[in-house]
């Protein structure tokens, strides 16, 4: 999955807010290959939405330089390029006055698309995201449920057939059993479109379940990646005490929990 | 006679095509400028904390000039705007009535404007400006797309607070020419025509419910997208447009202006001369409620044709003299002076409308005294009582340092409540005018000038520089020159100013002109 060139390249990646007070983002390293589901972790503060958006140009990097598909971003047109990169926010971020089918359709109405083909676009997001098309399409965001709203989210990022989808703590709003489901749709969605997820998750657990390997970020620098099991092995002291809580819930659910047998 | 039958509601309702469509025409067009600069200067300040605060601010203060002072300021502004025009482009604008109101109330219309767009746009949650960011919109893109549409309800309540606002301050822009129900409101409280107070009041109110509700409803109809709302919202707007411009178009162009100021003296005589000029087959339109300070420039620039002055002002307020000469003197150099401006002192109706202190017959003869001279040594211990100009006025200077008068205390009335004011005994002396019926009404004595420290006040015709060689004109206007005793006036003033059914002007002006002396 690593070999090949970098699909997003972040080399010696600085920023720093209130004239160089808060140093978000520390001379950051990062590769994401094509086809990877790289997950950031870390605490808040950490820096990890920072660097997020300094993938589509939402903030702009001090230092250090930052590609997409080997383009420098500096070198491209920012509106064009996050067109191009599918984004979901934390807790959908829909916006409140236009219907589920005239958010989703959003970027390719940007990009000019004509009515028809966004319309058909549109139905066949909200398939892919499994909602019913008829229920759906003409609906506000608040007549939805918070499961629902994210996947509408996930559908608007997807529906100018982005190759790359950044996400910014896109369950963590949602109760677990709705964020499971999602979660493991979405990570089918990633496989079958052939998608380039950096997704942000303040929760461990998360990651290990959905993604290919984990950046572990700590007061803006990047302490550890690697997949789950290089983690494990890792000696950085904050990956250990990251770790611990998973491990000891696992523990615990297969004392409680023990494996249906037979049946 | 009950509340309804009374006649005056008719006449109110037959002026109401012309005062209702001028209001609407001068507070659209107004409400339109003023959005046509507040929205945009409101986006382009909206994140700039600086521009933001200085517009604010200036805003706030022009907020706080009372509407009737900021309608007055533009007019001699725009005067001065006009003779430049005219100076270096060689055509000037009338500065008179429609323009200077409409830059009045679009200035007034801004601070709701600007305050709630701008609170409007910054309310927007700042997560859905990235997400607008995120899928890819231009800054333009996510200013239409996003931040208005999510603005809207807190930017139209802004607009619908300006028009009402507007609306209302519209009024006020009567003494500078502009008609409109406030013309309902400055003639009845001028005539105690209380019918048309509470007429111009009412209606008013009316239209600026209906304005706020047809908005409302547009608004409403944009933010749930329901056509059917905002195109019934827009249709009432384009219909109250509509409705308001065909008086315009069907009134004769042809016909002569007849200006009054703001007192029942002016609205009569104006009235009087209209019905003259009627009568000579002339058509004629009066523009009444006039402030002093206009209606001279409006006549100079053409903006009305005839109206009736009085020597003593033009001389003191107007040409700024501080001597005062006598009567024919006066007149004399007035009359040259007036021609200097190409204006025609057509002549002098007959009698004067001075200033005069005036005291209860009572207290006078109680206290032995028959002329100003008489009260000198009273004074001190007296109280007085003018008009809101008296006393920033050259006579009084003038009458104060020719007889060493020293009131124990001074106060500005409502002319039409000084004379029942000094009947009570609530203040000893008066500085009444001459015409006034309420003279006569309440048993005044008009104390004599020895010293001719007031100014003769003689009322004269006036004619605009366009109508200087007018025959027709002046062939109506004759028969009224020197025929006007200052007897007729008082009592035609009296009955404009009954409040009753026959108390209109234009009824007491055919009552005068049975007076004048046909001869």
């Amino acid at each position: 999955m690593t070999a090949g060139p970098p699909l997003i390249a972040f080399v010696h990646v600085g920023k720093s807010f209130d004239d160089g007070r808060v140093k978000a983002v520390d001379d950051v390293t990062l590769e994401v290959a094509a086809g990877e589901f790289l997950a950031i972790v870390g605490g808040s503060g950490s820096g990890k939405t920072t660097l997020l958006r300094l993938a589509n140009r939402l903030i702009e990097a001090d230092t250090g330089a930052i590609t997409v598909e080997g383009q420098d971003v500096r070198a491209l047109e920012a509106v064009s390029l996050r067109r191009r990169i599918g984004y979901v926010f934390q807790s959908g971020a829909l916006f409140p006055h236009i219907s589920v089918g005239n958010n989703i359709g959003i970027t390719p109405r940007l990009m000019g698309q004509d009515a028809a083909a966004t319309s058909a676009r549109v139905d066949e997001l909200l398939d892919l995201v499994r909602l019913d098309r008829a229920q759906y399409r003409d609906r506000f965001p608040h007549e939805l449920s918070g499961g629902q709203r994210q996947r509408v989210g996930v559908a608007r990022a997807l529906a100018a057939k982005p190759r790359i989808v950044l996400m910014d703590e896109p369950f963590g709003a949602l109760d677990p059993i709705t964020r499971d489901a999602l979660g493991d749709d979405y990570r089918s969605l990633h496989m079958k479109l052939g998608l380039t997820t950096v997704m942000i998750t303040h929760d461990i657990t998360e990651a290990i379940l959905l993604a290919d390997r984990i950046a572990v970020m700590r007061a803006g620098r990047l302490v550890a990646q690697g997949t789950p099991s290089e983690l494990s092995n890792s000696n950085e002291p904050y990956v250990s005490e990251l770790l611990r809580t998973p491990r000891r819930q696992a523990d615990r659910l297969r004392m409680l929990l023990p494996r249906e047998t037979g049946a | 006679m009950s509340l309804f039958s009374d006649p005056r509601w008719g006449e109110a309702l037959a002026h109401l095509p012309d005062y209702l469509g001028n209001h609407v025409r001068v507070s659209l067009t107004a409400l339109g400028l003023g959005l046509l600069v507040s929205l945009p200067l409101a986006i382009a300040a909206r994140n700039q904390p600086l521009m933001r605060n200085a517009l604010l601010g200036v805003a706030s203060i022009v907020q706080t000039v009372p509407g009737l002072a900021l309608l007055a300021l533009f007019y001699p502004l725009l005067l001065a705007l006009a003779s430049l025009s005219l100076a270096w482009f060689g055509s000037g604008f009338s500065a008179f009535g429609f323009l200077p109101a409409v830059l009045a109330l679009a200035l007034y219309s801004m601070l709701p404007v600007l305050r709630n767009t701008i609170t409007g746009l910054r309310g927007v949650d700042a997560g859905l400006l990235e997400a607008a960011q995120g899928v890819g919109m231009t800054p333009r893109q996510s200013l239409f797309m996003v931040e208005l549409p999510l603005a809207l309800p807190v930017i139209m309540a802004g607009i619908r607070t300006a028009a009402v606002w507007v609306i209302g301050t519209a009024t006020l822009s009567t003494p500078i020419g502009q008609t409109g129900l406030g013309n309902y409101i400055f003639a009845g409280l001028q005539t105690q025509n209380w019918v048309f107070v509470l007429f111009g009041c009412l209606s008013a109110a009316v239209l600026a419910l209906a304005v706020d509700q047809l908005l409302a409803l547009v608004e409403t109809g944009l933010r749930q997208r329901s056509r059917l709302r905002a195109v019934f919202g827009a249709i009432g707007m384009a219909a109250l447009i509509a409705a308001t411009l065909v008086p315009s178009l069907v009134r004769s162009p042809s016909s002569y202006i007849v200006g009054a100021k703001t007192f029942a003296e002016q609205y009569v005589l104006s009235a009087l001369i209209a019905e003259r000029l009627r009568a000579a087959g002339l058509g004629a339109t009066t523009r009444e409620g006039l402030g002093s300070n206009v209606i001279f420039e409006a006549l100079v620039s053409g903006d009305i044709d005839v109206y009736v002055d009085y020597s003593g002002t033009l001389w003191l307020n107007q040409f700024h003299h501080t001597d005062i000469k006598p009567r024919e003197e006066l007149l004399r150099e007035l009359k040259a002076t007036l021609a200097q401006q190409n204006i025609t002192l057509l002549g002098e109706l007959g009698f004067e409308n001075a200033y005069a202190l005036v005291m209860s017959r009572k207290l006078a003869e109680a206290l032995a005294i028959r002329s100003i001279a008489d009260l000198t040594s009273h004074a001190p211990a007296m109280s007085i009582a003018g008009d809101y100009e008296f006393f920033s006025r050259p006579e009084w200077a003038g009458l104060r340092q020719a007889y060493r008068l020293s009131f124990r205390s001074q106060r500005q009335m409502q002319p039409d409540f000084m004379y029942a004011a000094v009947a009570a005994g609530e203040v000893d002396v008066i500085a009444g005018y001459t015409s006034d019926g309420l003279i006569a009404k309440y048993d005044l004595v008009v104390l004599d000038d020895p010293r001719h420290a007031i100014p003769p006040y003689d009322a004269i015709l006036l004619l605009a520089p366009a109508r200087a060689s007018d025959t027709a004109l002046r062939g109506a206007l004759e028969p009224l020159l020197g025929k006007i005793k200052i007897d007729a006036m008082r009592e035609a003033n009296l009955r404009a100013a009954a409040g009753d059914g026959a108390s209109s002007p234009a009824t007491v002006a055919r009552w005068l002109w049975e007076k004048v002396d046909k001869r």
